[in-house]
């Protein structure tokens, strides 16, 4: 007598049963894990967070930091600073990318070469190695403070990087003005050669993927949408705004979901040319508390977050300009 | 032999081979097994660990290792050398991916009692530096105010140098960067005003990758004490004690004045204390669970710690300074073998 099972009933329990797996695999992990951190006496928890980070950080984004400060704020510091180059390294890399695309399209021969090869160097050289090229370009091109360059009054273009005034208070306008003392300038704002590398070196990789990709969605657009709108009598541009590029958009904003999320992961880089990030600052607070395992679980956990908001907000507007009533 | 008398000297043999090592614990065991003791290096540093022209691993780091290798194996060949980083250096012996770390490592309470280590002993006592290009006539570290310095992350000198500035109240920009040789670059090219590590290694980069050695000066002031040793993991004391005794037969080595070249003419000396040394009288070999050669055996095939010194500090004109012995006017001191 074989109990019969309906189809449901014996997807249910393979569901289960897997997930029964998965849940004994994970707590093994993580009894092995703890087991033998007690056994080597090696510190764990996250109360390490609180303890004075004793180092010093290159540069922070919008707040300060000096070594009194808990490991927490360093992390903290190094988010923003991953933020503030992921965030302006997705934007550029957009507008790029899209000029990319549409140059590799364009009816003009040398602007159409020029950009297919763009876009063959920039996707076979590792991104790391662009970044040392960039780096390195930066540095050595660039003068010390002393012989700085200097294009406009208060702006300062030396290899420390490249110094602007800041509006200290804006009524009365009062302008603080970067000026040379002893090693450094002091005073003002100071776009750093890291960040410049890094920022130049991911923007211009990713723009060369994104290029591509717009390039696959004016093609994807059929044919048929040209020749409408030349008989209505559109411009080139007008077809380009109006026409082509909100349907190419449809096919453009998964693939290039992708392409921000990477972008963003790539932004770790930054620990080989000394920009301080959250990849940099957990790496080293990991070595000075020796607890690797939570601090690998903050960077993982930091990542997962910003590229499953990222998704999210791409997700919600793809599914504004999908057409009504296609497959959702 | 019948098979009944195979099976039973197999059988006698299982009992007796576990015994004769019984004492050794699971590091020198699993050494044994594999051939090889691996041992965890730097990627490369000039006189501490830095592979010549053959590929071939140079420096008294290194040499460590293959003392220790010559007392378990009696060949001090039997090494497997893992370049590490500062930042890879303690996740790889915590989960045991060296047996040994040998690795210019400073010795610091929070790394001996909360990463669940052991450092056995001091190969060498150094402190941190500062060098910057004489071109800046910077005379002392008081003079450093707002310069830019270059550093590896994940080190002691790293916080040593946020530590000095903050007691000076003087400010500085930090650029950190993991590898070695972009660093150096960082620092060459000018990017920063200054580069900090223990003077060993300001000492060694100078004389190895500067264009002209005499451009570049190491300020006077030593802010930290930067005691290197060797470090193995919890839980295994045999292998404590075998790298510990390792270190320490080196030096006693020189205080006896054996070195590689005389050993096998000293192994003849009635001098009792050489005697024991060489393993001619006592059972020393035995209580560490290895041949009674041992120290022999490393002082033949490695050399003692000045011989050791003078290989690969020397040239670089590191003097011995502190790390001379201690009835020279150093600091190296070793229990006796007893």
């Amino acid at each position: 007598m074989a109990r019969q099972l309906d189809t449901r009933q014996r997807a249910a329990l393979y569901q289960i049963l897997l997930v029964a797996a998965i849940c004994l695999v994970g707590w093994y992990f993580i009894r092995n894990a703890v087991d033998n951190l007690l056994a080597r006496r090696i510190a764990s928890g996250f109360n390490f967070l609180f303890r004075e980070a004793g180092f010093e950080i290159g540069e922070s984004t919008l707040i300060s930091f000096s070594a009194a400060d808990s490991y927490l704020k360093a992390l903290t510091v190094g988010l923003l600073n991953t933020f503030r180059v992921a965030f302006l390294a997705v934007v550029f890399s957009t507008f790029i990318g899209v000029a990319v695309g549409l140059a590799r399209l364009s009816p003009n021969w040398l602007l159409a070469k020029l950009a297919s090869g763009y876009v063959e160097l920039l996707r076979n050289i590792p991104l790391v190695v662009q970044l040392f090229f960039w780096y390195a370009v930066i540095t050595e091109s660039l003068p010390a403070p002393a012989q700085a360059l200097h294009p406009l009054p208060g702006f300062f273009l030396s290899n420390r990087g490249l110094a602007i005034p800041t509006i200290v208070t804006l009524l009365p306008l009062e302008v603080e003005y970067p000026s040379l003392s002893g090693f450094n300038f002091s005073g003002g704002v100071v776009l750093s050669p890291e960040f410049a590398a890094l920022l130049l070196g991911l923007t211009l990789y990713t723009a060369a993927f994104i290029g591509e990709i717009v390039r696959a969605g004016i093609l994807a657009v059929d044919r048929g949408q040209y020749e409408a709108a030349q008989s209505q009598g559109l411009s080139q541009a007008q077809l380009m705004r109006l026409i082509i590029l909100p349907q190419a958009l449809r096919v453009v904003v998964p693939p290039v979901t992708s392409q921000y999320l990477n972008c963003t992961k790539n932004s770790s880089l930054a620990v080989a040319i000394g920009y301080p990030d959250l990849v940099s600052i957990a790496n080293t607070t990991i070595n000075q508390t020796g607890q690797a395992i939570e601090g690998i679980a903050v960077i993982m956990l930091v990542y997962l977050t910003i590229s499953l908001a990222i998704s999210a907000a791409m997700n919600v507007y793809n599914q504004r300009i999908a057409l009504r009533g296609a497959r959702t | 032999m019948t098979i009944a008398t195979t099976t039973l000297a197999r059988a006698v043999l299982l009992f007796v081979l576990p015994l004769a090592s019984a004492q050794a614990g699971p590091t020198a065991d699993g050494a044994l097994k594999k051939g090889f003791i691996q041992c965890g290096v730097n990627t490369g540093l000039a006189g501490f660990a830095q592979p010549d022209s053959n590929g071939e691993w140079r420096g008294i780091d290194v040499d460590l290792c293959r003392a220790v290798a010559a007392a378990l194996f009696g060949d001090a060949k039997k090494n497997r050398f893992t370049p590490l980083t500062a930042q890879q250096r303690f996740t790889a012996l915590q989960s045991g991916e060296v047996d040994i770390l040998s690795r210019n490592t400073t010795w610091t309470f929070a790394r001996d009692a909360g990463l669940g280590l052991n450092f056995v002993g001091v190969n060498f006592y150094d402190g941190q530096g500062f060098m910057v290009t004489k071109k800046r006539n910077v005379k002392s570290a008081k003079q450093l105010n707002g310069a830019a310095i270059c550093v590896q992350p994940g080190t002691t000198t790293e916080l040593n140098m946020a530590d000095y500035f903050r007691a000076n109240k003087m400010k500085f920009k930090p650029v950190v960067i993991e590898k070695l040789e972009e660093v150096l670059n960082a620092y060459f090219t000018g990017r920063c005003d200054v580069f900090t590590t223990d003077v060993s290694g300001l000492v060694a980069v100078r004389a190895a990758r500067a264009t002209n050695p005499t451009d570049h000066v190491i300020l006077p002031e030593v802010i930290s004490k930067e005691p290197f040793g060797p470090v193995v993991r919890h839980g295994d004391d045999h292998w404590h004690d075998l790298v510990r005794w390792t270190l320490f037969a080196m030096i006693e080595a020189e205080e006896l004045g054996l070195t590689s070249k005389n050993i096998d003419q000293q192994a003849q000396n009635t001098n009792p204390v050489v005697q024991r040394f060489v393993g001619a009288t006592g059972d020393f070999g035995k209580m560490l669970s290895v041949d009674n050669r041992w120290a022999y055996n490393i002082v033949k095939q490695v050399g003692n710690y000045g011989e050791s010194f003078e290989r690969h500090l020397t040239p670089l004109g590191l003097d011995r300074g502190i790390n001379k012995l201690w009835n020279k006017g150093g600091i190296m001191y070793a229990p006796p073998l007893r």
